[in-house]
């Protein structure tokens, strides 16, 4: 892997969004919310669990980062409470808890997604736009577009300029998946996580000759390639 | 003292105290009735015989008068056998019939029971024995004792009321001594238990509790207890081990990594930091990887997700996972072969179990991939299939395999042949394996074709 020294792969794609972070270190709290602001958010900060459930409970921001262990009340007893109250903001879990059941506790408790200690920052970045878009109405969508690529999930049917492109059904779930993030950076990770539904760390670059073979079929034969490589961070399906 | 205060403070003596004062309630019940019901009945039918007697005389007295009398007692004292004592005499005091010699001292009154020692005549000896008997004075001035020689009932009295004495006390010595002996063997055998917890808590993991074979409840708390400490002791020697490695694997890197943040600060130019840092990244990002790994097989290994087990499709993990890899081996320009039987179940965790199976996957990639310029193809198979009641997933691949030598080697962490450091790695994905392997209750088996190795994972099929 290779990184450019200032990873901000969100330049071009992402209105401002406004973010909570939840998270006792206030080291790591500060290069996070550097990060953040780089990327062109509005980041707020709360260093325990109490003051922060007091500022997530009016529901004003697009996405509430929430460490797990914190200080006073924990991560997950933050979640529920707002949960219960009707607090519907997507919510991160950082942890330094990794494992499957660990995971299972913090999505149950109502979090929507996990990101295990330590991690890279381009993968919370990722991870946190997405999440922002997950609460968009784009889930009844039957038909998805990025320029002339079209995906029909009802014909399970591929186009582009209207050619037709042949998929395998598990090259259609990752399109899928890509397109559903047009715009935004998906990780190798989150590929793993919601193509194939596993979490672990994959020691060699399996995810890449997938995206590779994709690219073949979608973009080789057009002059404008659409599936990018964001160095150091994944990939991202957009028009130019 | 303090030895003995801790028998009697122990619960098996209590309780055996308990049991003493049933028993000896019981015991003394029983020889209680056999006395009355012998001793006390016999002296009463005594009592009733001269009772009788001395009735029958009396009547012989107002009837036949006086002559009538004498010559019954006279008759009835000759016979030896009868065991009768018989006194009679005149108003002044004379004896006049009968076999005793006088009237007793203390026979004062006008009628009633006397106890008196008397001797017994007609044997050569002279002993004294026993009588009991009623007087009773009649009209005429005249005094009338009829007895019995008790002497005997008195004896067997006397021994029935021994036997109980003893008999109790019998039963209390032998009931107490029983309690603390048992006590003292039960307290031994806790002790033993206790002294070994103590040794192994001030620091001596090897100590267990010996057992004594009997495969009594002890023998078996004992038992569980030993296979707990060989647990924990197993779990202490792989936090070792890991710390060990940990500190040797990990330092070198975090090493280079100072002396090269070191160096950029000494050069003070730009784009020497730029190049650190981009450096310093990749290594830390490696430094995290290793760690994650390293966390996942301690916790895999001691087996803390056991309990999030359910059952998992193995069929279709062979099945996703060779998928996954399929182009990569592909790319690489070898083939995957996936062949799963149907509908293969294990209890077990669905994200270990897969990231077992690309690790394999993994190293037959990395490890058999055939040198540059061969025109010999990377072969890898990957198969599951159920062999006498397991499943066993095998990956198997055409390359060196691995020198009989290592083979047991290879599964420990950081473990890398001289043959493989060149290529990157952490020496950490067999170590998971094992320890996924070892978390299902199964087992890691590698085993050398000649050319090529197959890399065997038995899983307990779900029952």
């Amino acid at each position: 892997m290779t990184y450019q020294t200032q990873v901000n792969p969100s330049e071009q794609s992402q209105t401002n969004m406004r973010i909570l972070l939840i998270e006792d270190d206030l080291q790591a709290a500060g290069f996070l919310l550097k990060g953040l602001r780089e990327a062109g958010h509005v980041a707020d900060h709360a260093s325990n669990g109490d003051d922060g459930l007091e500022m997530g409970r009016d529901g004003t921001y697009d996405v509430m980062v929430v460490d797990r262990m914190l200080p006073g009340r924990n991560g997950i007893s933050v979640i529920e409470t707002w949960r219960a109250e009707g607090v519907r903001t997507p919510v991160l879990i950082l942890s330094a808890l990794g494992e499957v059941d660990d995971r299972v506790t913090g999505l149950r408790a109502g979090g929507d997604d996990y990101l295990a200690k330590p991690y890279a920052f381009s993968e919370l970045l990722a991870r946190v736009e997405g999440l922002a878009r997950r609460v968009e109405p784009e889930a009844a969508a039957t038909k998805l577009q990025v320029g002339d690529l079209e995906l029909d999930l009802l014909a399970r049917k591929c186009t582009r300029a209207g050619e037709n492109i042949l998929l395998q059904p598990r090259e259609f779930r990752l399109l899928e998946y890509l397109m559903k993030n047009a715009g935004q950076v998906v990780t190798r990770t989150m590929l793993l996580e919601h193509v194939w539904d596993y979490h672990f760390d994959p020691q060699t670059n399996v995810i890449d000759v997938h995206i590779s073979r994709l690219r073949g079929k979608i973009d080789k034969n057009f002059d404008t390639p659409l599936l990018h490589t964001v160095r150091g961070a994944g990939y991202s399906i957009r028009e130019g | 003292m303090r030895a003995n205060l801790k028998v009697l403070n122990s619960s098996t003596f209590r309780m055996s105290a308990v049991y003493l004062v049933v028993f000896a309630l019981s015991v003394g019940g029983i020889l209680w009735y056999v006395y009355w019901n012998t001793a006390v009945l016999l002296e009463r039918q005594t009592d009733e015989t001269i009772r009788t007697e001395v009735t029958s005389l009396g009547e012989q007295y107002r009837q036949g008068g006086l002559a009538r009398l004498l010559d019954t007692v006279r008759r009835r004292s000759a016979q030896e056998s009868s065991r009768g004592i018989y006194y009679f005499s005149n108003q002044v005091g004379r004896r006049m019939s009968g076999n005793l010699d006088g009237l007793p001292a203390d026979a004062l009154g006008k009628s009633g029971w006397i106890e008196f020692p008397y001797e017994v005549r007609g044997t050569d000896d002279r002993r004294t024995h026993r009588a009991r008997a009623y007087y009773t004075r009649l009209s005429g001035g005249f005094t009338l004792l009829v007895g019995r020689d008790v002497e005997e009932l008195r004896q067997f009295a006397q021994l029935i009321r021994n036997t109980l004495y003893y008999a109790l006390a019998l039963a209390l010595g032998a009931g107490l001594g029983g309690g603390i002996l048992m006590s003292r063997n039960f307290l031994k055998r806790i002790d033993t238990i206790s002294d070994t917890s103590r040794s192994i808590r001030a620091g001596d993991m090897s100590e267990r509790i010996p057992l004594r074979g009997t495969n009594d409840e002890i023998d078996r708390l004992s038992q569980n207890l030993n296979s707990m400490l060989d647990q924990i002791e197993r779990l202490m020697a792989g936090m070792r081990e890991v710390s060990d490695n940990v500190a040797h694997d990990l330092k070198t890197p975090l090493t280079r990594l100072r002396a090269r943040v070191e160096a950029a600060l000494r050069e003070n130019s730009k784009p020497a930091f730029k190049a650190a840092l981009t450096e310093t990244l990749e290594e830390a990002d490696e430094l995290l990887r290793i760690f994650n790994a390293l966390l996942s097989i301690a916790r895999a290994e001691a087996g803390q997700t056991r309990d999030q087990f359910a059952p998992v499709d193995v069929t279709e993990i062979v099945n996703e996972i060779g998928e996954l890899y399929e182009p990569l081996v592909e790319d690489a320009g070898g083939a995957l072969e996936i062949d799963a039987v149907d509908g293969l179940q294990v209890s077990g965790d669905r994200q270990l179990l897969a990231q077992a199976i690309a690790n394999l996957i993994d190293n037959a990639l990395k490890y058999a991939k055939p040198p540059e310029g061969s025109d010999k193809k990377l072969q890898i198979g990957l198969s599951a299939t159920t062999i006498q009641g397991n499943t066993v997933i095998s990956i198997t691949d055409n390359g060196p395999g691995i020198p009989a030598r290592d083979l047991n080697r290879v599964t420990e962490r950081f473990v890398r042949l001289d043959t493989s450091r060149s290529e990157p790695g952490s020496g950490l994905g067999l170590s998971l394996v094992q320890g996924v392997a070892q978390l299902h209750e199964g087992e890691l088996s590698l085993i050398n074709r000649n050319p090529g190795l197959t890399a065997k994972l038995i899983l307990p099929a779900l029952a």
